[in-house]
C-alpha cells in the first residue's frame, strides 16, 4: 500500500491500481464512463479527469484522466476543486449535446448511468443551440433493442463486444460526432453474450428487448440472489419481478463465479417461468382420461393413498430439482428405490465425472481461475454451447501472454488498449481436439477435429508425452510442450461428447501433469444445473431409469413419483412404455407440462428457480443457494414442500421433523458426507442484518398499496418469507452481505455500476463474501472405473456425434418465447465428401434407421463418417450418441418442405 | 546559401529519377553508411546534428531514435514508417519532396532504418497523393534493382524492405500512432501514450515514425556530417527547412531557407508581399493548427523556440496568410469546421467539444450569436485546447487559431455580435 493525498487528505491506496480505480475503492464518487473494471481503461470519456500535481509546491497542476493513472507513493490530486469540477462537468455538456432528453420513456431510465453522471457532477443548463444528432436504429434480434440516439461514443459497446467476447458483428463506425455503434446491416447479433451489452452500454443505446416488452423500472422490481438454471456451470443472477410475472435475469457479481458477465441462455431463457403451460393447480386423472384441477388438500389425500406402506414405491429425481428435493425424493422412496433421472448415458457418465473429480488431484477451476490459465487443453466439449460462460473465461485465459508482455514494459493489466496493442495476436495457447467446429477455433492454436474415439487416442498420446515419451503426432508433443512449460495449465472437458474415454483420458492428462506442477487445474462440464449434486446424492444402488422400467415389468413398483423431469428428454419411447404401462399410479411433480406430466395420475405443480428456494452443485463442485423473487401463487409449491408433504400424508416418521427448507438441507447435509458444507452455502432463515432481513424491493419500490387497489382498498399484510433470511419489503438493510445481494443501488448510483458499492475494492470480491462453498477441494480416493458402459447399437456404419447448441438444447430455456425463436431447426450435419457418398445435397434429409426424416447441413469441419445431430431436440432424442447407424436419403423432402410451406402460407389467407 | 533538400529540385526541370539522382551525388551517403558507420555512428550523427522533426512538433530525431531498444536479444521486426499523410491546412512541402525527389526520401529512410536497424519501413502517403506515390512505387523498384533495398544492401548484410501504403484518407492519421493503428487496418484513432511507438508501435514492435522532411534531411546528414548541417542554419536550429506561404500574397510558393530565416523574409521576399489593395492582419506560422501572429511578429526568426515564445508554433512552417478584407472569424470557423469534421470520434472533448466550438462560431458569423457566446468560446478553449484534455494534440492544435484570434481580433467578434452579421459582407 502507498500513500496518496487527495483534496489535502492523505489515503492508503494499493499499487497496481489507478487512481479511479484508487477512488472508487475509498468510497470517493468519481464519475467515469468508458472504464470497466473488467475491461480496463482506455481514456476515450475524459470523464474520471482530477487535477494532478507536480509537486508539493504544484498550485495548478493539471487535468490527467484517473482511469489511465497508475497510483504512485506520494501523489498529490484535486478531485473536487474547480478546476476538475469544471471540466467534468463539461465532459457531461459536451455527451449531452447530442443526447435525446427521453429518460421518462427510455428503458435505462431509473437505472442509467449517464442520469447518475450527470447529476454527479452537476450539470444543468445546456448551452448548445444547435441541431441533435440523429441515428437510424438497427434490428439485432428479438433479444437486444437498439436506439443510437441515446448513444454518448464510450465505446464500452465494442470494446466488450469485439475485443472480451470475441464478436465480428458490432462495431464502431464512422468518425467524429457521427460514430455509430451497430452492424454492418440489419440482424441478429451473432455472439453468445451478446446480452451484457445491456448492462455494459451505461445509456439506452442496448437494452433488454424481452424486458421492455413487459416495462417495469428498477425501482419497482423486487430481486432475490439467485442461480442460473441453464447450464451446470451455476453463474451468480439478480432475477427481478412485478405483478407476479419474472421481467428480466441481471448478472449478479460473483468474483470466483461469474464477474460480471452472463451468456444469452441465463439472461434470456428464462421466459418458461412466466410460460402460459405452467402448471397452476393439483390436477387428478378422472375415468375419461382427461385431468381436473383439485385442491391440494384432495391431492394430498390421494396422495396418501397412492403412497400407502404396502405399496411398493420407486422414484426418479431430477438433475434439474434441487438437492433438497431430490434429497427427500430418496428419503421418501428409498435410496435403492430412486434413480438419479439421467439418461442412459449420463447414468454413467455423469457420476464417472463427478468420480474424477473427486479423485482428482488438481483443483477443480472456478471460472476465475479459468482466466488465469495460461496453457489450455480442450478435449471434446464444446463449452461455447454446453457451458457458454466458460468459453467467455477461455478468451481471457489466451490473454495471459498478453499481460506477460505487458509486465516486461512494466504496463499495468489495466492499460487495455496499450497491452492489446502491445500483443497484437500473440495469445496462450489453446488447443482443442473437437468433433467439429467450435466458437473457440478463433483464438485456438491447434483444432483438431476427430471423432470422441480418436480424441481419446490422441490424448493419451498427450500423456505419454507428458511422461517424457515421444509422442506420435507433431501436435501432441507440441501441446505437451506448452503444457508443461505453463505456470497454471488447464485441461477442459466434460460429458458432452458422451464418452468416458474422453472423460478417463482428460484427467489421465491432468495427472501427468499435476505430478510436475501443482498448479494445474481441471474444469469437467455436466450437462444441468444440478447434474453434479444429483450424482453426489446417487450411489451405486441407484438404479437407472431402465432398470426401474425393468423393475416395473416384474410387477416390483406400485408407485412412482416423478421429480422435475421430462422422461422423454432421458429414454427411449420404449423404455418409457414399459414403464408407464406397468405402473399404474404415477405422481409427477413439476413446473411445466410436459409429455410426462401427461402419463401421471396425479400431478402437483411445483415452483420453478424464481419462486423457490434450493441448492444446486455446479460443475466446479460450488454449492449455491437460490431465492425465490416471487411468491409462490396459485397452488405451486417448491418440490421440497410438495415432498414434505407427501412424506407426512404417507405418515412417514422421518418427515415430521423436518418443518423448514433449513431443516430439509441440514438433514441432506447430514446424509452425506461430500455435502456437509451446504448449509453453509447461504445464511439461514432466521438470519437478520441490524435485526432485519434482507430486503428484496429498493427502497424506491412504489405502488405497493396501490398495486391491488382494484382488488381492495386496503393493504395487505406483507407476503412473510419464513424459508429464507430475505424479505418481501423495502425495509431492512442490503449491505456487505456477500452472497446475499438481492439487488444493487447505492445513493448517487441507480445504475448496475453501484456494485462497486458493495466490493471490497473496485472489481475486486463482495464485502461479505463471494456466494457458494465449494465441495469438491478435497481428494478422495474412492474406487474407480466408469459405471457400465451401456451397450450402444451398432447397426450401421456412421457414428453418430452429439452437436449442442446454446439456443435449442437445454431443456428449459427453449421453453421461452426468445429463446425458442432462435433455436432453429434441428439438423443432421456431415462433410462434404460424405454427402457425395450418400447423394445429398444442401437441402435433402436424412432418415436414420428409416425414422423421420431431418434436413441435412453439409458441415466440412466434421471428420469422415461422422453424422452430427443437433443434440436436445424432439426430432433427435431416440439418436444415442456413440451409436454407429444406417441412414439413408429421404425421398421428395425438399417437395415435401415446399408444401409444407406453401400450406402454411395459405392458411394465413384464408 | 546551400539548398541541399531542393538541389534537384527546379521549376520546370522534371522529376529526378535513378540515374539523375545518382548522377548529382545521390547514394553517396548510402555508400559511405554501408561501408564505414555501424547503426551507433549513424545515431551520433543525427544527435549531433540536433535535427528536429520536420513534421510539426519539433522533436529531437536522434533522440526520439535512442528509445528504441537495440539489444539483439529481442527477436522480431522493428519498422520504420514515414509519415506522408500531409494534411495539414496550408501544407504542400513534402508533396514538392516526394514528387519531385523521391530517391532523397527513400536515401534518408534506408539510413534511418539501418541506424534503428527496421527490417521494414513504409511509406504511409496521402491518399490524394497519387503521383507522388507512383514515384515513390518506382523509385522503390529502382532501388530493389540496384540492391540500394531488400537482402544484404550494398553486401553490407544489412536487410530492407521498403513499402508504400496509401491511406484511406482522414486528417488524424498524421498522428503518429493514428497512423499506426490505420495501417494495422483499424480504426485510424491515435494511442494512449505510453507506451511509446519506439518501444510498442506498429503491430506492438519497436516503431520510429517521421515525416518526409525529417527523413529527407538524414540523408545529408550521413553524407556530410553534423556540423556541416548546423552550419546552414541562421537562428538556433540546425539545417535548411521548406517554408511556403498561401493567402493573398503575390507569389505563394513553397522555398527551402536556412533555419531560422526571419518571417518578414519569407512573406515580403520569397512570396512578394501582400497583393495590391491588401494589408496582412495575420498569419498562422505553421500551419492551420497553430496560434496566429501579427505584424509585429515578421522580424521573428523562424526557429522552433522563437516562435514558441512568441506564443505559436512553428509547426510545418507553411504559412497562411489573413488579409484585411477577410473576415478572421470566418475564417476560424471554417478551419474549426474542418477540425470537427476530421475528430476520429474517441474522446468526448474533441468529438462533441470541436462541433460545439464550430455551431458556436457559426452563429456568430451569421449574425445569430449571443452575448454569452464569447464566454462560451473561452470557456471551451480551457475546456479542449489543453494538452492533457483530450487523447491526443488534435483539438488542442484546433483550438489555437481560435484562442489567438480572440487575443488579436476581438474587436472582429464583437462588431459580429453587435451588427448581427458578419461586417465583411456576404463573401465571407
Amino acid at each position: 500500500m502507498v500513500i496518496i493525498n487527495i483534496d489535502g487528505q492523505d489515503y492508503q491506496a494499493r499499487e497496481g491500481q489507478n487512481i479511479l480505480q484508487a477512488c472508487l475503492s475509498l468510497g470517493l464518487n468519481l464519475p467515469y464512463f468508458c472504464w470497466h473494471p473488467a475491461m480496463g481503461s482506455i481514456g476515450a470519456c475524459r470523464q474520471c479527469a482530477v487535477v494532478q500535481f507536480q509537486n508539493a509546491e504544484d498550485e495548478r497542476g493539471r487535468i490527467v484522466m484517473a482511469c489511465m493513472t497508475p497510483v504512485t507513493d506520494g501523489a498529490r490530486f484535486s478531485l473536487g476543486g474547480d478546476k476538475a469540477s469544471t471540466f467534468r462537468r463539461n465532459i457531461v455538456e459536451s455527451l449531452m449535446l447530442n443526447h435525446p432528453h427521453d429518460c421518462p420513456v427510455c428503458a435505462e431510465g431509473g437505472e442509467c448511468h449517464l442520469q447518475d453522471m450527470t447529476v454527479m457532477v452537476g450539470h444543468r443548463d445546456r448551452r448548445y443551440r444547435g441541431r441533435k444528432n440523429t441515428h437510424r436504429n438497427q434490428y439485432l434480434g428479438p433479444l437486444i433493442h437498439h436506439e443510437m440516439n441515446r448513444c454518448i461514443t464510450c465505446y464500452r459497446c465494442t470494446r466488450y463486444y469485439r475485443d472480451y467476447a470475441g464478436g465480428h458483428d458490432l462495431a464502431a463506425m464512422a468518425a467524429h460526432d457521427h460514430i455509430y455503434f451497430g452492424r454492418h446491416t440489419d440482424g441478429v447479433l451473432e455472439n453468445e453474450f451478446a446480452g451484457n451489452l445491456v448492462e455494459v452500454c451505461p445509456t439506452g443505446v442496448f437494452t433488454d428487448k424481452t424486458l421492455v416488452q413487459h416495462y417495469t423500472r428498477k425501482w419497482d422490481l423486487q430481486s432475490a440472489p439467485s442461480v442460473c438454471v441453464g447450464c451446470a456451470v451455476g453463474c451468480n443472477t439478480m432475477p427481478g419481478e412485478r405483478y407476479g410475472k419474472l421481467k428480466r435475469i441481471h448478472n449478479r457479481f460473483n468474483a470466483e463465479v461469474n464477474g460480471y458477465f452472463l451468456c444469452d441462455r441465463g439472461r434470456f431463457g428464462a421466459g418458461f417461468v412466466n410460460s402460459p403451460q405452467r402448471l397452476d393447480y393439483a390436477a387428478a386423472r378422472n375415468a375419461d382420461g382427461s385431468y381436473d384441477a383439485i385442491q391440494p388438500d384432495a391431492a394430498l389425500k390421494l396422495a396418501a393413498e397412492l403412497l400407502q406402506p404396502d405399496n411398493k414405491l420407486a422414484g426418479i429425481g431430477s438433475p434439474r430439482a434441487s438437492l433438497e428435493s431430490n434429497f427427500l425424493l430418496q428419503q421418501l422412496v428409498g435410496a435403492g428405490n430412486c434413480s438419479p433421472g439421467f439418461s442412459a448415458l449420463d447414468h454413467a457418465l455423469i457420476p464417472y465425472t463427478l468420480q474424477l473429480l473427486q479423485q482428482s488431484p488438481a483443483r477443480i477451476a472456478s471460472l476465475q481461475d479459468i482466466e488465469s490459465a495460461d496453457a489450455v487443453l480442450v478435449l471434446g466439449e464444446d463449452v461455447t454451447n454446453t457451458a457458454p460462460r466458460i468459453a467467455l473465461a477461455l478468451r481471457q485465459a489466451v490473454r495471459s501472454r498478453a499481460f506477460e508482455l505487458a509486465a516486461e514494459l512494466k504496463l499495468e493489466p489495466w492499460q487495455d488498449a496499450a497491452v492489446r496493442n502491445l500483443a497484437q495476436n500473440q495469445r496462450s495457447p489453446l488447443d482443442s481436439y473437437l468433433s467439429a467446429e467450435s466458437k473457440l477455433d478463433d483464438i485456438a492454436r491447434h483444432c483438431i477435429r476427430c471423432n470422441p474415439e480418436q480424441i481419446a487416442d490422441h490424448a493419451n498420446a498427450i500423456v505419454s508425452a507428458l511422461n517424457g515419451g515421444t509422442a506420435d503426432s507433431d501436435s501432441a508433443s507440441d501441446i505437451a510442450r506448452s503444457l508443461l512449460a505453463a505456470r497454471r495449465p488447464l485441461i477442459v472437458s466434460g460429458s458432452g461428447a458422451q464418452s468416458a474415454a474422453v472423460l478417463e483420458a482428460a484427467a489421465a492428462i491432468v495427472n501427468a501433469l499435476h505430478r510436475v506442477n501443482p498448479a494445474t487445474m481441471i474444469s469437467l462440464s455436466v450437462p444441468e444445473c444440478n447434474s453434479l449434486g444429483a450424482a453426489l446424492l446417487s450411489s451405486d444402488v441407484s438404479p437407472s431409469i431402465a432398470a426401474l422400467a425393468e423393475r416395473a415389468v416384474k410387477g416390483d413398483i406400485d408407485t412412482l413419483v416423478i421429480l422435475e423431469n421430462d422422461l422423454t428428454r432421458r429414454c427411449s419411447p420404449q423404455t418409457l412404455a414399459l414403464l408407464y404401462d406397468n405402473i399404474s399410479n404415477i405422481i409427477a411433480l413439476d413446473a411445466l407440462d410436459t409429455a410426462t406430466v401427461s402419463e401421471a395420475a396425479l400431478v402437483l405443480p411445483c415452483a420453478t428457480f424464481a419462486d423457490s428456494e434450493g441448492t444446486l452443485v455446479s460443475s466446479e463442485g460450488r454449492a449455491q443457494r437460490y431465492f425465490p423473487v416471487i411468491s409462490t401463487t396459485l397452488d405451486r409449491q417448491p418440490g421440497w414442500y410438495w415432498l414434505l408433504q407427501l412424506g407426512r400424508a404417507a405418515r412417514r416418521d422421518d418427515f415430521a421433523e423436518l418443518l423448514h427448507f433449513d431443516a430439509v438441507s441440514a438433514a441432506c447435509a447430514a446424509h452425506y458426507g461430500q455435502l456437509a458444507a451446504i448449509s453453509a452455502a447461504a445464511p439461514l432463515h432466521d438470519f437478520v442484518s441490524h435485526g432485519l432481513k434482507v430486503p428484496r424491493q429498493p427502497h424506491r419500490y412504489s405502488g405497493r398499496t396501490a398495486m391491488r387497489a382494484n382488488v381492495s382498498v386496503q393493504e395487505p399484510r406483507q407476503t412473510q418469507d419464513g424459508e429464507s433470511p430475505l424479505a418481501y419489503s423495502m425495509e431492512g438493510l442490503n449491505r456487505d452481505q456477500g452472497g446475499l445481494l438481492p439487488f444493487v443501488w447505492s445513493p448517487g448510483w441507480n445504475s448496475n455500476q453501484a456494485v462497486h458499492k458493495f466490493q471490497s475494492e473496485a472489481g475486486g470480491p463482495l464485502r461479505g463474501g463471494s456466494a457458494g462453498v465449494r465441495l469438491l477441494d478435497e481428494t478422495t480416493d474412492s474406487s474407480g472405473s466408469p459405471a457400465a458402459k451401456p451397450g450402444l447399437p451398432e447397426t450401421g456404419q456412421w457414428l453418430l456425434v452429439p452437436r449442442y447448441r446454446i439456443f435449442g438444447s437445454d431443456e428449459l430455456s427453449v421453453r421461452s418465447e426468445v429463446i425458442a425463436e432462435l433455436a432453429g431447426e434441428p439438423l443432421l450435419e456431415l462433410n462434404a465428401a460424405d454427402a457425395a457418398s450418400l447423394g445429398l445435397g444442401q437441402d435433402d434429409a436424412l432418415c436414420i434407421e428409416g425414422a423421420a426424416a431431418i434436413a441435412v447441413r453439409i458441415n466440412d469441419s466434421l471428420p469422415g463418417g461422422c453424422i452430427g445431430f443437433s443434440a436436445g431436440y424432439e426430432a433427435t432424442r431416440s439418436l444415442v450418441a456413440g451409436s454407429r447407424v444406417a441412414v439413408s436419403k429421404a425421398v421428395d423432402w425438399a417437395s415435401s418442405r415446399s408444401q409444407i410451406i406453401s400450406s402454411d402460407g395459405g392458411s394465413r389467407h384464408v | 546559401m546551400e539548398t541541399p533538400l531542393t538541389r534537384n529540385i527546379a521549376p520546370g526541370k522534371p522529376p529526378t529519377d535513378m540515374g539523375a539522382y545518382e548522377q548529382n551525388g545521390g547514394y553517396q551517403g548510402l555508400r559511405r553508411a554501408m561501408a564505414e558507420l555501424s547503426p551507433g555512428d549513424c545515431l551520433q550523427l543525427v544527435q549531433d546534428s540536433n535535427l528536429r522533426g520536420r513534421g510539426g512538433a519539433g522533436f529531437p530525431t536522434g533522440m526520439k531514435w535512442s528509445f528504441v531498444p537495440m539489444e539483439k536479444a529481442t527477436p522480431g521486426h522493428k519498422y520504420l514508417i514515414c509519415n506522408a499523410d500531409e494534411m495539414e491546412p496550408g501544407t504542400f512541402k513534402d508533396r514538392l519532396l516526394m514528387e519531385r525527389d523521391p530517391h532523397q526520401l527513400i536515401e534518408g529512410m534506408i539510413l534511418a532504418a539501418y541506424t534503428i536497424q527496421a527490417d521494414i519501413a513504409y511509406v504511409f502517403i496521402r491518399a490524394e497523393y497519387h503521383t507522388a506515390a507512383a514515384r515513390l512505387r518506382q523509385a522503390i523498384a529502382d532501388c530493389y534493382a540496384k540492391g540500394y533495398l531488400g537482402e544484404n544492401i550494398l553486401g553490407s548484410g544489412y536487410r530492407l524492405d521498403m513499402l508504400v501504403h496509401s491511406s484511406a484518407g482522414r486528417y488524424i492519421c498524421g498522428e503518429e500512432t493514428a497512423l499506426i493503428s490505420a495501417l494495422e487496418g483499424k480504426r485510424a484513432n491515435p494511442r494512449a501514450k505510453p507506451p511509446f511507438p519506439q518501444v510498442s508501435g506498429l503491430w506492438g514492435r519497436p516503431t520510429i515514425v517521421n515525416n518526409v522532411e525529417t527523413l529527407c534531411n538524414i540523408t545529408h546528414i550521413i553524407e556530410r556530417g553534423a556540423d556541416w548541417f548546423k552550419s546552414l542554419g541562421v537562428g538556433e536550429d540546425a539545417g535548411t527547412k521548406l517554408f511556403g506561404v498561401s493567402g493573398r500574397v503575390k507569389n505563394p510558393g513553397c522555398w527551402e531557407l536556412p533555419m531560422g530565416t526571419p518571417i518578414r523574409d519569407i512573406i515580403e521576399g520569397c512570396a512578394g508581399g501582400m497583393e495590391d489593395g491588401y494589408q496582412l492582419r495575420g498569419f498562422l506560422p505553421g500551419g492551420g493548427s497553430t496560434d496566429f501572429l501579427v505584424a509585429q511578429h515578421l522580424d521573428l526568426a523562424m526557429d522552433y523556440n522563437v516562435i514558441g515564445k512568441a506564443g505559436s508554433r512553428m509547426g510545418t512552417g507553411t504559412m497562411i496568410i489573413l488579409d484585411d478584407r477577410t473576415c478572421p472569424v470566418g475564417m476560424v470557423k471554417n478551419l474549426m469546421d474542418f477540425f470537427a469534421r476530421e475528430s476520429c470520434g474517441f474522446c468526448t472533448p474533441c468529438r462533441d467539444g470541436l462541433p460545439w466550438t464550430s455551431q458556436i462560431l457559426d452563429d456568430i458569423e451569421n449574425g445569430r450569436g449571443c452575448s454569452e457566446d464569447l464566454a462560451s468560446l473561452e470557456n471551451n478553449i480551457g475546456f479542449i485546447g489543453a494538452m492533457g484534455n483530450t487523447h491526443c494534440a488534435l483539438a488542442p492544435g484546433a483550438m489555437e487559431p481560435l484562442q489567438s484570434a480572440l487575443k488579436y481580433f476581438r474587436e472582429d467578434f464583437e462588431r459580429h455580435l453587435s451588427a448581427d452579421r458578419c461586417p465583411y459582407g456576404e463573401a465571407n
